[in-house]
């Protein structure tokens, strides 16, 4: 249903099969973006599932969210290039901001969610310059790092933070002035995928321009990119910053909708759970964000209340047959498949 | 003044040494395969809980423990290398980082599920116990007896790179591998070989480490940065590399937390970012 091929790969580091057709477009890659009739059906549900299900609103606005913030992964991952193993970072900052801004008497929702997000950004350009300048290992190890320094630096300051004990009691005014977040998750769920439907958008509308088209060509050989006299490593700055601003978006969602902010919003567990549910859906697609963390938090959701540590397990395994077995996750599955079933084979 | 001074500066010693013996295995594989392996830490662990297993169930002393934690983690090693890391070699990083980062949960969980979420409490014997007086400064006997031991490792490793058929073998193939395979190196075997030495090391490291590092299982996923910074900062494939990258590692961390307790865990990191700004390949990086 839903989840079939939707939009063109983004220069997948092809498996044997897929190669052949999809890195030779036959058409040009800009005007790619216009909707087609999936891409509506897919956003159709959402919406749909409101009504359909009113008792999991709460786990709905989550999905939503680990939705926005796997997306702003894909823009860095899926589309430049560039692995990130320490992302909560700036997920973390967008959460702990809004958070401190509400505790603390700025209840008002929209313009929280803004300097959430804007406070991510802010904190993503030193890093930036940092992790464009770097090699593959290099880059690993400075985000891992400056994931693990922002998780101390939570820790360390828990006159502001409150430490491990977690940020909460803070109240977020009604949205527009007019609707009150509500415990069953109303309101959440409706805020929730009103930000990730726009971001969404403007996320779409990024990859389909030429700018993301050179984010494109740089995954594929940074140094032609470079002699086609395209600035690689501004390009690179700009979209890494957009893509914190995403992730601290997420995270000021997930503190204004839970009014709870905790440590592990930084920690490194979290950056690995994105990096599986980005790699789960299937990387450079946007889609496969989205698809990925729905399905990332339904299995947790059923598997984590058995028992976490076994959950821990499962996940470390799940892990572990994508990456054997299942390259490019759901859509690269379909996407294959759909390649196969055309053949006629 | 000058005594504390010594003092700490052993104590990173002793500590970096132990941060080097660990790493070693993943900087050669990170070099010879060019396999980013984020689950090293898992093999350290895996040493640590079998060295309290066979200490407590079987009752066999500290020190016999080590050489079979080295064989049974090595064996593991290679039997996990033959099995699921060699289709890797040739993968992006990204997958290689995935399939790792997977391991290491299923380690942790395994850890967890088999010896519990508490830290483990480890014997040592009574000869390595209590505190030496060297010229004016308190050593810590066991930490001595940690430095021995890594600078005994470090010369065997070094003989066996630099004197033995075995080594040569290692050093070409990461020089080169298409052409070591051309002049007839088993290259393949080659990879077992080292992946099993380095694994068993990183055991002996995790089972001597335990006083010093603790042990629980979130370790792989506690020490992972500074397994890391080693190989990054020494540069991969370097034996010489890593000693110097894990000493100054070691020292800048223990002194951080010794004079600067409030900000100590910054300042392995704000290492880390100066280092990697002015070596971005590493002290001692052969490949750019």
């Amino acid at each position: 249903m839903m989840a079939r091929p939707i939009s063109a790969p983004a220069g997948q580091p092809a498996g044997k099969a897929v190669a052949a057709p999809s890195s030779l477009p036959e058409r040009s890659l800009l005007p790619a973006d216009r909707w087609s009739v999936r891409e509506v059906a897919f956003w159709i549900i959402p919406p749909l599932c409101y009504f359909a299900f009113p008792g999991y609103l709460m786990l709905g606005s989550q999905i939503l969210i680990a939705g926005l913030f796997a997306l702003s992964l894909d823009l860095i991952m899926g589309y430049a290039g560039i692995v990130s193993l320490g992302h909560a970072a700036f997920f973390g900052t967008g959460a702990y901001t809004a958070g401190l801004l509400a505790s603390h008497g700025w209840s008002e929702p929209l313009s929280g969610l803004l300097l959430g997000s804007a406070a991510a950004a802010v904190v993503s350009l030193p890093v930036s310059l940092l992790v464009v300048r770097g090699q593959d290992l290099g880059r690993l190890i400075v985000t891992l790092g400056i994931g693990m320094l922002f998780f101390e630096a939570a820790n360390k300051a828990a006159m502001i933070t409150v430490g491990v004990d977690g940020l909460s009691g803070m109240e977020v005014g009604r949205l527009f002035g007019l609707f009150a977040f509500d415990l069953v998750g109303r309101t959440a769920y409706l805020y929730s995928f009103s930000v990730l439907f726009l971001l969404f958008l403007a996320c779409r509308r990024l990859v389909h321009s030429p700018f993301g088209l050179s984010l494109r060509g740089i995954k594929e050989s940074g140094k032609r990119m470079a002699s086609l006299g395209v600035p690689v490593q501004r390009r690179l700055t700009t979209i890494f910053i957009i893509s914190a601003a995403l992730a601290g978006a997420a995270g000021a969602l997930l503190a204004q909708t839970t009014q709870f902010v905790g440590l592990d919003s930084l920690s490194f567990s979290r950056s690995a759970e994105l990096l599986i549910m980005l790699v789960l859906g299937g990387t450079g697609r946007l889609y496969g964000a989205l698809i990925g963390a729905t399905l990332f938090l339904l299995a947790q959701d059923v598997l984590a209340s058995l028992d976490p540590v076994y959950w821990q397990f499962w996940l470390g395994l799940m892990l572990v047959v994508v990456v054997l077995y299942a390259r490019g996750g759901v859509l690269g599955g379909f996407e294959l498949l759909a390649l196969r079933l055309r053949r006629g084979r | 003044m000058l005594g504390s001074c010594l003092g700490v500066l052993f104590d990173g010693v002793a500590y970096g040494s132990l941060l080097f013996l660990i790493s070693v295995g993943l900087s050669v594989t990170m070099g010879l395969m060019n396999f980013v392996n984020l689950a090293h830490g898992a093999f350290a662990m895996l040493g640590g809980y079998l060295c309290v297993a066979l200490m407590s169930r079987v009752g066999m002393p500290f020190l016999w423990t080590l050489p079979v934690v080295f064989l049974a983690v090595a064996v593991i090693g290679a039997a996990l290398e033959r099995t699921l890391y060699r289709r890797l070699y040739k993968a992006n990083h990204l997958d290689q980082v995935l399939f790792s980062i997977g391991l290491t949960f299923m380690a942790v969980a395994a850890a967890t599920y088999v010896w519990g979420p508490n830290q483990q409490p480890v014997r040592l014997p009574d000869f390595l116990r209590g505190q030496m007086h060297v010229g004016g400064v308190d050593l810590g006997v066991y930490r001595l007896f940690l430095v021995g031991l890594v600078i005994l490792i470090t010369l065997s490793l070094h003989l066996l790179m630099t004197k033995t058929r075995f080594g040569a073998h290692i050093r070409a193939s990461v020089d080169n591998q298409a052409a070591a395979a051309g002049l007839g190196i088993h290259v393949d075997k080659v990879f077992v070989l080292t992946f099993a030495l380095g694994t068993g090391l990183a055991g002996v490291g995790g089972a001597v480490g335990i006083d010093v590092l603790g042990l629980d299982p979130t370790f792989p996923i506690k020490y992972m940065v500074y397994f890391l910074l080693v190989v990054a900062i020494g540069g991969a494939g370097s034996i010489k590399g890593s000693v110097l990258a894990a000493l100054v590692l070691g020292i800048f961390d223990v002194a951080g937390k010794y004079y600067v307790p409030e900000i100590g865990a910054f300042i392995i990191y704000g290492l880390m970012l100066v280092l990697l700004v002015f070596f971005p390949s590493g002290l001692y990086g052969k490949k750019a």
